[in-house]
């Protein structure tokens, strides 16, 4: 793929910052508008970004895992965070849990925070999935 | 505007159906693309439409104290815009793989469900 | 009872695993359990004959009014002693008929639940059982006269009985939800303390009509009697035990068991008249034209059901009691005369009557079985047969209209099934015995012991007929809702019309049975009406049907896509459109509607620019850059009304869907044109109105008040429940939770999917074929 040298560079610094963005956005999204979906799609944006400056080997490199292996990592916290409250305590299937005390930027902690880690990371590895794989065999 | 608004649904509706009425196989997708647009607008549009109130608890408070958007539809067609990207992908690679298969554009070719008639 | 209904349903599942050890000399063991079950309704005799009954219910869909209901009265225990006595001897007959078959233990697996489902059927106390177990006896019969399931004729029999009695299935189930409409119950018992309410109801006639139906299809009678003789060519123990003793009798059974609910109308006792009398007349000429023993014998039993419906449809005390008794009389011979059949035609491997004679040099006992039947069925004293003509005249006798013309009907019909019990019990075992049966053996005990304990039977409840008249005759007459205090059963009645009818009859009989003999030149005859019968309607009816519904599903299912989706969306519009139209009043009112401003105009005319430009556009570049704009468009909207979260996704999805379409683009196919201009306005018009369509409605449901509950509730707790202010992200994490994790599951599907597909070698031997076409 013929690329810039304009994009190339500004590919490199822009990956870091929207990741941190997108956490950003993940973290907010329970008092602000954003959340793990648009999270998730902000990062895979940022990689599917890199990917076209720098081509998809680096890129694959760069994430050492494939991203499929996110879904199943993703769907597990997702899950685990609903089945908390079934474990610790004996409350139903996807009661929300609360830390007492709030954190400091992210307000108060919960298990409702890890179910939308959960779906953030689930929608970044589909996304870079089918993404990778249709660029790759394209 | 409400009436611009459900009129533009219309037109999504009947462009979409438009488009998965033709022969071709990229056009059937693109149909099914803003047919998905039309319906998550209508589902947005029938939980009644409100301008400039989010449904975000402002500030200090702890409950709402004005009128604000129905949350509701919105979490609906978050999920739906999502999702129809994994169908849309899905489709677009069925597409493709039928494509390379049977080496036609023509949906009226594609007719037989069995593999020998 | 209901271990009593199970036992056979659970030896069948048992024979699925332990089949093989029952093929052999064991499967003789199998018959225990009929006998089993015979020994424990019999314990019943006593309390029931004092007028008790017994009831049994369990649980089953309370909220629907349906129970595992079970009831004891002296018509369910004639039954169940029949189906589990005979039961016993068929069990005991086929250890020995089909001996060494390959499939004996699956046999005796269908003959089990077929025994299971009958006993369950004659025993239920809610419509809604009896409707399940009247099916399983279907069922279970359709696998048995399939048993010799590589021969065609087999199949084709087994078919049309499945479809006609499942049909009365059909109709059963219908009329039980009538009864319920009437009545708020599906317990039998119950309704049959409601019969004002049933009778005078509005839904009264059409009740009826679905129970005939039940029991016209299940009890052969005409026109729907044809399934029964293709059922005959099911093994003979089936013919004796489902064909002729029980299960056709289940019809006469749900007749009886609705005698005092629905009876005594006259809507009932003239339909069930007319078509018990035509039914007995119909199939007793039939007996004159058959050669086939089996044949006849089924003809025999058509009559004998079509006897059994005119009796209960006479609607008197005397006609039950006479019905009641020739249940039992036509059970001991006809089984008899079955299984007669059956050794003759394990023996010799001829069913041809013409061809049979003289066996009695060879077959002794059968011989005496089979007269002694014979004589039964022809009503001979001193047998229990002539005791069950006795009675039958003499409540035809004294019924109130057109006694005359019954009478005529019903001794000509006795006269014709003298003469086919004479030709299918005697013609074999007398005269000169044929040079071709010579060599004929001796068949073993096991096969000709039941049928000469049936025969033997016959002559002992003949001669003293107290043994069956409280034990089983009374209980049966009272449970049909007549008084049975009266009843005295006597062989001699006195010498009256009854006796001088009986005289002519058995003279009649006999003169026929020795100057008509059976012939094929006779049975040609009769075929020649096989055009018009019942049954080549009924094929060419089903012909008829085949063809519609292939021109139907070739009409519809065409396999173009797109005439499918015109023809759901044509239906859509006809549909809605007719409601939409038909009732509402097109009012909006303009003041509560928000006031437009000048983004809103913008982003509409971008959205509908960027539509049409997708649309139109002649290069698939172009038509993915349109998207994109309506995407975007469609974000504008969002941000409009106060949806930040919808716009930030769909701005991101945007994206996405492009940076998508641009990777795979050259890899589609290229953007032809391929409709021509015809279709294409066609379905321009077909969507524009689908598009309207939806514009009105959603403009109509504008104007109806909305619900807002749910969204107040969510909004109220957000903050307070879940600790968020983010009221959409709060559903979607907190709230709906569950939701969203099997949204996200679906997500991985997709990706799983698209992975799968891309990465799929195609086998080089299926790219070939499709190339080459």
């Amino acid at each position: 793929m013929r690329t810039t040298i304009i994009l190339k560079t500004a590919s490199n610094y822009l990956l870091p910052v929207l990741l941190v963005f997108s956490v950003f956005i993940l973290l907010r999204g329970h008092y602000l508008p954003g959340g793990g979906f648009v999270g998730g799609l902000i990062a895979a944006i940022a990689f599917i970004l890199h990917a076209f400056a720098n081509g998809l080997p680096n890129t694959k490199e760069l994430l050492v895992i494939h991203p499929g292996f996110l879904i199943p990592l993703g769907l597990s916290i997702s899950f685990l965070s609903g089945l908390a409250p079934v474990l610790f305590t004996d409350l139903p299937f996807m009661t929300g849990l609360w830390s007492h005390d709030p954190v400091a930027i992210l307000g108060s902690v919960g298990s409702a925070l890890f179910f939308d880690i959960g779906v953030y990371l689930v929608v970044v590895g589909v996304t870079l999935t089918i993404i990778f794989t249709i660029s790759e065999s394209a | 505007m409400e009436i611009l608004l459900a009129i533009m649904i219309g037109i999504l509706y009947a462009t979409g159906i438009y488009m998965m009425l033709r022969r071709s196989l990229v056009k059937l997708i693109i149909g099914i693309i803003l047919l998905g647009n039309g319906a998550n607008l209508l589902i947005f549009f029938l939980g009644r439409i409100t301008k400039g109130a989010p449904p975000i608890i402002p500030g200090d408070a702890k409950v709402f104290s004005e009128a604000f958007a129905d949350p509701v539809p919105q979490a609906l067609i978050l999920t739906a815009i999502v999702i129809s990207f994994g169908l849309q992908s899905f489709a677009i690679v069925l597409v493709k793989r039928a494509h390379t298969v049977v080496r036609t554009d023509d949906l009226d070719e594609m007719n037989a469900t069995d593999e020998d008639s | 009872m209901l271990t009593a209904i199970l036992t056979g349903f659970l030896f069948s599942i048992f024979l699925v695993f332990a089949g093989k050890f029952f093929k052999g000399k064991l499967s003789l063991l199998a018959s225990i359990i009929p006998l089993g079950l015979f020994l424990y309704f019999t314990q019943f005799i006593l309390p029931v004959s004092n007028g008790e009954v017994f009831l049994k219910t369990y649980q089953w869909i309370p909220s629907f009014g349906v129970d595992l209901g079970f009831k004891l009265d002296g018509l369910s225990l004639l039954f169940s002693l029949l189906i589990t006595g005979i039961g016993f001897l068929v069990f005991f007959y086929t250890s020995s008929y089909l001996k060494g078959h390959e499939y004996l233990d699956r046999f005796y697996g269908y003959l089990a639940s077929f025994m299971g489902a009958m006993l369950g059927l004659v025993l239920s106390d809610n419509m809604i059982t009896l409707f399940v177990f009247w099916e399983l006896t279907s069922i279970s019969s359709f696998f048995l006269i399939g048993f010799n399931n590589t021969n065609p004729a087999s199949r084709k029999s087994a078919l049309t009985a499945l479809g006609i009695t499942g049909i009365g299935g059909l109709f059963l189930l219908a009329g039980a939800l009538l009864l319920n409409t009437m009545t708020g119950t599906y317990s039998i018992s119950e309704m049959l303390s409601m019969q004002d309410a049933i009778t005078g109801h509005e839904f009264y006639f059409l009740a009826v009509l679905f129970i005939f139906g039940a029991a016209f299809t299940k009890s052969a009678q005409f026109p729907f009697h044809f399934w029964l003789p293709g059922a005959m060519k099911a093994p003979t123990p089936v013919s004796t035990y489902l064909h002729s003793a029980t299960m056709v009798k289940a019809g006469v059974y749900l007749l009886m068991r609705f005698t005092p609910v629905l009876g005594g109308e006259d809507l009932w006792n003239i339909s069930l008249i007319a078509v018990g009398g035509v039914t007995m007349l119909y199939s007793a000429i039939h007996t004159l034209f058959r050669t086939d023993l089996k044949g006849i014998l089924a003809y025999s039993t058509i009559s004998a059901l079509g006897i059994l419906v005119f009796l209960t449809g006479l609607g008197t005390q005397e006609a039950f009691l006479a019905a009641a008794v020739f249940i039992i009389v036509h059970a001991l011979y006809k089984a008899t005369l079955f299984l007669v059949t059956g050794i003759i035609d394990h023996q010799t491997h001829t069913r041809d009557v013409t061809r049979l004679a003289g066996l009695n040099k060879i077959m002794l006992p059968v011989g005496i079985a089979g007269i002694l039947a014979a004589i039964s069925s022809a009503g001979i004293p001193p047998t229990i047969g002539f005791l069950g003509k006795e009675l039958t005249y003499e409540a035809t006798l004294h019924s109130e209209m057109l006694a005359i013309i019954l009478i005529i009907a019903i001794v000509i019909t006795k006269i014709l099934l003298l003469y086919a019990g004479f030709v299918a019990g005697i013609k074999p075992f007398t005269g000169k015995l044929p040079q071709e049966h010579e060599n004929v053996k001796k068949p073993g005990f096991i096969l000709w012991f039941p049928p000469v304990l049936l025969a033997i039977l016959g002559i002992v409840f003949g001669v003293a007929p107290f043994i069956i008249e409280s034990s089983l005759v009374k209980p049966v007459v009272e449970a049909m809702g007549a008084d049975a205090s009266e009843i005295h059963l006597a062989l001699w009645h006195g010498f009256n019309l009854v006796f001088i009818l009986s005289l002519i009859t058995i003279a009649t009989g006999i003169a026929l049975y020795f100057f008509v003999k059976p012939s094929a030149k006779l049975e040609s005859k009769a075929a020649r009406f096989d055009n018009i019968s019942p049954e080549s309607l009924l094929v060419r009816f089903n012909k008829v049907f085949i063809d519609i519904s292939y021109f139907w599903t070739g009409f519809f299912q065409n396999g173009y896509l797109r005439n499918y989706i015109s023809i759901i969306i044509l239906f859509l519009v006809v549909l809605v459109g007719y409601i939409l139209f038909g009732n509402t009043n097109f009012v909006i009112d303009y003041h509560s509607l928000s006031r437009l401003t000048i983004y809103e105009i913008g982003t509409t005319l971008i959205l509908i620019g960027g539509i049409f430009y997708t649309v139109f556009t002649q290069s698939r570049l172009s038509a993915v850059v349109g998207m994109g704009v309506v995407g975007l468009a469609i974000c504008l909207i969002f941000v409009i009304y106060s949806a930040p979260d919808l716009a930030m996704t769909q701005f991101s999805i945007d994206t996405l869907t492009v940076i998508l379409f641009v990777l795979v683009l050259y890899k589609l196919p290229k953007y032809l044109k391929l409709s021509d201009y015809k279709t294409r306005v066609r379905d321009g018009i077909l969507s524009s109105i689908f598009g309207i369509l939806i514009t009105t409605l959603a403009l109509e449901v504008l104007a109806e008040p909305v619900n807002k509950n749910v969204s107040e509730f969510y909004a109220q707790n957000a903050y307070l429940e879940a600790h968020g202010k983010n009221v959409v992200n709060v559903i979607l994490v907190d709230f709906r939770g569950a939701d969203t994790l099997i949204e996200i599951s679906v997500l991985s599907i997709a990706a799983v999917g698209v992975f799968g597909l891309m990465k799929l070698r195609l086998k080089m031997a299926d790219r070939k074929r499709y190339q080459d076409k």
